[in-house]
């Protein structure tokens, strides 16, 4: 009997499958639940009013990200919502028996950033959190996806969730990433390509002899903004690169069971000859560092061109966004960013807060000094990152070039806790959004790699990191 | 659990012609501290709708005098972004049943159709049809039907059909419970934890 071909997505979709009713949604069993503070309050008061307790708490990890400070993280939280609500999931975890990395715990850090380097996160399984950038999870080899708080009762509840199964989408990149460009790059490259709608309705493999030589943290930035196109989740096939990357983690099996796991990772990948709903091909080559311009990440354009104007745009509703942009962002159509001043750097966030990102910042700014005028922001993911960071001397360099080093945290990604960008000041930000307000109300957000903003860390204008390496 | 049901919806509504509207413009990040699913509503679009100060912004439509209405009209790729339900709570608590665009954002979709608040996809004309309709006219009754899966604007004689899966329909049009489904099946749930094979979850 021939066997049937069937994508990476398919076959680990098949294997979490309790039940499927015809015209009813999958029952789609969840191996990992990762929860923090802002979307589980209502899903736990949801548990209590049925009376109910959480079905799988061994599946369940719990950290605090959103809403914490990332100064004196020792110390009690200044803002009264933001302690309550950080207190409430230490009570709720408390009462239905949930581990919780909170303040002040050695693996404390955003919930995708210690998923992956605690070893939670493994190819083949399923995982959701209460957070869009739960797709970070994918470039294990994972079907990983965020889902709302109605959802994340259903899992605390079941360890299992209603799905419609999404269709699967291929984005293959081949070749040679150029100087200065990095993975950040490719995803703010296609998601230009494509828009912010571009994915919706599906899940993304990105597969290619690009995607192939990228690190595993490289390789989570491209997963993490799968939701900034609108797709479902991302997700990469399992390679050499995935399992000595996961190797010796903490919750990463250990001798025969590595073995094994091992064995049937490998059966994973996408087979020959399987279909996808949709593909599109990139060419590296056609990769050029990366800035955005406007308030959604499809806003973004090749660092050395001109922002379009209004007369590039098709009907009423398009002009109308593109103008609040502009308005927003304090920006003409026709004009070059580079050289554009800018007043903050934020290097943090679930898309770019791993030890590799700032080791790659480091070579840009070291023995170099930040202008006067700018405000420059170190948020890394988590404890262990901050350990890493002290342990190779890189907060050295930072310090040194004027920089700010803070406690692990989403920080100013989001504008909620205590770390947000001024109304009207230009901030240029290694994260994902760059929305009206989401670093706080009227700031005005640059979305760039790494290394993009490192340069512009030390110019203080955006710049073209090309000329720095 | 009982939720309301949702059978007919008959309104004015509110035109948003902007694309891309996404859930921090919805709720932004910073009303998200509370910890219970109400309130949200004083809070919806609050930077579109409120200046710094906390003084309604004129030209927004939320603050238009003549503008009221169950039913929220906006453009292409309405609820991009993040996860936040309490977008939808938001929506909701602010009073509307129900969303009409051209394209929705998957995990807004089901975050309102988890709360009872109706998207509802038509084409990217019948929405340009829509706009200039309730531009002109604020007074403009629109019928969204459930059961029928129509939405239609019978002063003008022009209606449209919408997708809505199965399972979701009968759940909104009866006020049944996604997790009372989900309790329903505890013995599958444990069946298949005990059958499955090549778990490497939990093995560390």
């Amino acid at each position: 009997m021939k066997k049937i071909s069937r994508t990476l997505f398919e076959k680990i979709w098949n294997s979490h499958i309790v039940v499927q009713k015809e015209n009813y949604p999958a029952i789609l069993y969840i191996d990992a639940h990762l929860i923090h503070e802002v979307t589980s309050p209502q899903a736990f008061a949801g548990l209590k009013k049925r009376e109910i307790k959480l079905f799988r708490t061994d599946r369940t990890w719990a950290t605090m990200d959103h809403n914490v400070p990332t100064k004196d993280q020792d110390k009690p939280i200044q803002e009264e919502m933001s302690r309550k609500q950080v207190e409430m999931l230490k009570k709720n975890c408390e009462e239905f028996d949930v581990r919780l990395y909170g303040l002040g715990h050695p693996n404390q850090g955003i919930v995708h950033i210690i998923g992956p380097e605690l070893g939670i996160t493994k190819p083949g399984m399923t995982i959701v959190c209460g957070d869009s950038h739960t797709s970070t999870h994918g470039a294990f080899g994972a079907i990983a996806f965020g889902i709302g708080t109605s959802e994340v009762e259903q899992v605390m509840a079941s360890q299992s969730i209603l799905q419609y199964k999404p269709k699967t989408m291929n984005i293959r990149i081949n070749g040679k990433l150029g100087k200065g460009v990095t993975s950040k790059d490719i995803i703010l490259y296609i998601i230009s390509k494509i828009s912010t709608a571009g994915g919706t309705g599906h899940f993304v493999e990105y597969s290619g002899s690009t995607i192939r030589n990228l690190s595993m943290e490289a390789r989570m930035t491209i997963c993490n903004m799968s939701i900034e196109m609108g797709a479902r989740g991302g997700m990469i096939a399992p390679d050499e690169i995935t399992f000595e990357y996961m190797k010796g983690r903490s919750f990463v099996p250990k001798g025969k069971d590595w073995e094994k796991a091992l064995a049937y990772w490998k059966t994973l990948p996408t087979d020959k000859g399987a279909i996808y709903d949709k593909e599109l091909f990139i060419d590296a080559e056609d990769v050029e560092p990366m800035i955005t311009y406007g308030t959604n990440p499809g806003m973004g354009m090749k660092i050395t061109e001109t922002i379009p104007t209004e007369n590039d745009l098709g009907n009423e509703s398009q002009r109308n966004n593109f103008r609040s942009a502009m308005e927003y962002m304090g920006l003409q159509g026709g004009k070059q960013l580079l050289g554009q001043k800018v007043d903050y750097v934020f290097l943090g966030s679930c898309t770019n807060s791993r030890i590799e990102d700032y080791r790659n910042i480091a070579k840009i700014v070291k023995g170099k000094k930040k202008p006067e005028w700018l405000t420059v922001f170190v948020v890394p993911g988590s404890v262990h990152v901050v350990k890493q960071i002290e342990k190779e001397g890189l907060d050295k360099i930072f310090i040194d070039a004027g920089f700010e080093m803070r406690g692990a945290g989403c920080s100013a990604c989001l504008g909620m806790n205590e770390d947000k960008i001024p109304a009207g000041k230009y901030c240029i930000s290694t994260s994902n959004r760059n929305f009206q307000g989401r670093q706080g109300p009227g700031a005005r957000t640059f979305l760039a790699s790494p290394i993009t903003a490192a340069a512009a860390a030390i110019t203080g204008r955006i710049s073209d990191v090309r000329e720095f390496m | 659990m009982k939720k309301h049901s949702i059978k007919k919806i008959i309104s004015t509504a509110i035109p948003l012609d902007m694309e891309n509207i996404d859930t921090d413009q919805i709720i932004p990040a910073r009303f998200l501290k509370a910890t219970t699913r109400e309130g949200f509503g004083l809070n919806v679009f609050r930077d579109w709708r409120y200046d710094p100060e906390g003084n309604p912004k004129p030209h927004f439509i939320l603050n238009h005098p003549n503008y009221k209405g169950d039913i929220l009209i906006a453009g292409h790729n309405f609820g991009c972004g993040s996860s936040r339900e309490h977008a939808a709570w938001a929506l909701s608590d602010y009073g509307f049943k129900a969303v009409v665009s051209s394209f929705f954002a998957d995990i807004f979709k089901s975050n309102a159709l988890n709360n009872s608040l109706l998207p509802v996809q038509v084409t990217p004309d019948f929405l340009k049809l829509l706009f200039e309709i309730v531009n002109k006219n604020h007074k403009a009754k629109i019928i969204v039907d459930v059961e029928k899966q129509t939405i239609s604007v019978p002063g003008e004689k022009i209606s449209e059909t919408f997708e809505i899966n199965s399972y979701k329909k009968i759940c909104i049009m009866n006020g049944y419970d996604d997790i009372d489904y989900l309790l329903s099946l505890k013995l599958e749930i444990e069946n298949f934890e005990k059958k499955r094979e090549n778990d490497y979850s939990l093995k560390s």
